[in-house]
């Protein structure tokens, strides 16, 4: 097999990689140019990391998408979860048919039409735009990934422990909660990370049901975009490629770690 | 006790994620139906007729009897809206092309690797799929501009002697939909390629098959489903995709998830931007349902 290793392969996965990873890392890079034109080397400086710091519209909408984020991925974890267990423990009740596709319908819809019609509904009912809009708005479609992730390790879930649990005399919901949600512990803490980085994320769904006051960070990111390239937005870009980078990779050394452990046992 | 609790834990379970998906994915979709039957009107919310329930149900069916498909003949006669959709169409299929074909050797060499490394290189087609979309997108407008760095590049190297045009147009669009969605093809890819039992291309070469009939032959029909997967995931989105023509595309560039944008935000005319949504939404639904399909029947296949 070690044969099929071929040059090919690795040309491919040379380009393959580059092509993900140049302008990443070319961004990166550039955010500590001294030279406000951002495509002209003027030398190493973290000016514009102090600079970033100092603007407190971008500081303020990072503390709106942070709280957003976190609210949003804590209340969506929970509901996905729950509609993973429903979709994989309850074969048959009235509507699971609807159900399971719309929890699998915002993972493809297009986010203009998403971001429409919630907002289309937020006026409907006289809510006005906002921090709590945006919330919903982000629980809503974060929760669909989190009931795919979460089912994904619940289908290979082994139930009798669980039946064993209540034969032994707990509640059902004991039950769950000591022996069923340790085991897929991994998957909904994944969970919570997409939903987080979902929101973190989003654009174009927070641009419709979002409001005064409740400027996210990519909203602001966005309309800085528009008036041209700066060397701020790549030092706040290359902080957020930063977090997510260590949190993705914190978390498949813990898997990783975990797995080697439960190796370990007889 | 716990006989009781069941039944109640279960209602429980299924019916507060159902609900709040049914009033905030649902019934948003009927408003948006509803609101492209109405007029636009300068009022806020600006459409008309509005629906008061409070007024009794003979001023509800009035407004109902208001209801015309004005906005969707609208559409249908404006040669702008119709350009609109083709376009989206046609670059999402070439975008799903040129990402299948950056996207499949990636993946195939993927599995080709070392044991060891399978799990790192997975790591790192996921990585840049967590790092913001918008992020990314804006590091291509450094690349492309015209003073940008790749043109920079082209000109050091003496390739070029005048600067490539291409921020702004459709390559740039291609270039933008390619790179952001390629995890999203390689993804599946791997999973169906990884699964794949090679001794198979072993077996077609020993029988005397070249190894790029042995490919075409057994490789490649294996992977299909992997293939069909990918490609759905990068055309759904691309089809109403809005960040990457709005930053990367030239103003002759017409997609339909940025003509509802600024039919939504420019013209303030919701109506029009409702029908737009849902004649999308409509294109869409073959693919959508299609795909769900395939899901489905692939998670039966796991358990």
């Amino acid at each position: 097999m070690a044969g099929s290793w071929s040059r090919f392969n690795i040309v491919s996965l040379t380009l393959g990689f580059a092509f993900l990873y140049l302008p990443i890392v070319l961004l990166v890079i550039y955010s500590f140019n001294e030279s406000r034109l951002v495509t002209v080397w003027g030398g190493f400086s973290t000016r514009w990391y102090g600079e970033m710091f100092n603007n407190r519209a971008l500081m303020s909408a990072a503390w709106v998408t942070a709280r957003v984020g976190f609210l949003s991925a804590t209340v969506a974890t929970v509901l996905g979860t729950m509609a993973a267990v429903a979709l994989t423990r309850y074969s048959n009740f009235r509507g699971r048919l609807l159900f399971s596709g719309m929890a699998v319908a915002p993972l493809v819809m297009p986010e203009v039409i998403t971001g429409l019609s919630l907002l289309l509904l937020f006026v409907a009912i006289g809510l006005d735009r906002g921090f709590v809009t945006v919330t919903l708005a982000h629980i809503t479609f974060s929760m669909c990934y989190v009931a795919v992730v979460v089912q994904s390790r619940l289908v290979s879930f082994d139930r009798s422990l669980e039946e064993a649990a209540m034969d032994l005399g707990a509640t059902p919901a004991r039950a769950f909660f000591q022996v069923t949600l340790p085991v897929i512990a991994p998957a909904v803490i994944a969970g919570w990370m997409l939903a987080f980085t979902l929101s973190l994320d989003d654009l174009v769904i927070a641009r419709f049901t979002s409001g005064p006051g409740a400027t996210t960070l990519p909203m602001r990111i966005y309309s800085q975009v528009r008036l041209g390239v700066t060397p701020e937005i790549n030092a706040i870009s290359t902080v957020l490629i930063g977090i997510v980078t260590f949190g993705v990779i914190t978390a498949s050394i813990f898997n990783k770690r975990r797995e080697w452990r439960n190796r370990q046992l007889p | 006790m716990r006989r009781h609790l069941a039944p109640i834990l279960s209602r429980i379970v299924i019916w507060v994620p159902y609900l709040w998906l049914l009033a905030l994915f649902l019934v948003p979709f009927f408003i948006v139906f509803k609101i492209s039957l109405s007029q636009t009107a300068i009022a806020m919310p600006p459409y008309l007729p509005t629906i008061d329930f409070s007024e009794g149900w003979a001023a509800v069916r009035e407004s109902v009897s208001e209801f015309s498909l004005d906005n969707y003949f609208w559409v249908f006669g404006d040669p702008l809206y119709i350009n609109a959709y083709l376009s989206s169409l046609k670059i999402a299929a070439v975008s799903t092309v040129l990402a299948l074909l950056i996207g499949y050797p990636l993946a195939y060499g993927m599995t080709r690797a070392p044991e060891s490394l399978r799990s790192i290189l997975l790591m790192m087609v996921i990585l840049p799929f967590w790092t913001s979309f918008l992020i990314r997108i804006y590091a291509w407008i450094g690349i492309l501009k015209p003073e940008g760095l790749l043109n920079q590049f082209l000109l050091f190297l003496g390739v070029i002697d005048q600067p490539l045009i291409i921020l702004n147009t459709n390559t740039a669009i291609y270039i933008g939909i390619v790179y952001s969605y390629l995890p999203f093809m390689v993804l599946p890819l791997y999973a169906a390629l990884e699964k794949m039992d090679y001794s198979l291309v072993e077996a077609a070469q020993d029988l005397g098959c070249t190894p790029l009939m042995a490919f075409w032959k057994v490789t490649f029909p294996l992977s299909l489903p992997g293939v069909l997967a990918g490609s759905m995931l990068v055309f759904i989105p691309a089809v109403g995709e809005f960040v990457v023509p709005d930053l990367l595309g030239g103003s002759e560039t017409l997609m339909i998830g940025k003509t509802l944008w600024s039919e939504f935000f420019a013209n303030r005319d919701w109506p029009v931007a409702s029908a737009v949504a849902i004649l999308l939404l409509l294109i869409l639904v073959v693919p959508i349902v299609y795909f769900q399909r395939v899901q489905a029947k692939a998670r039966e296949s796991e358990v």
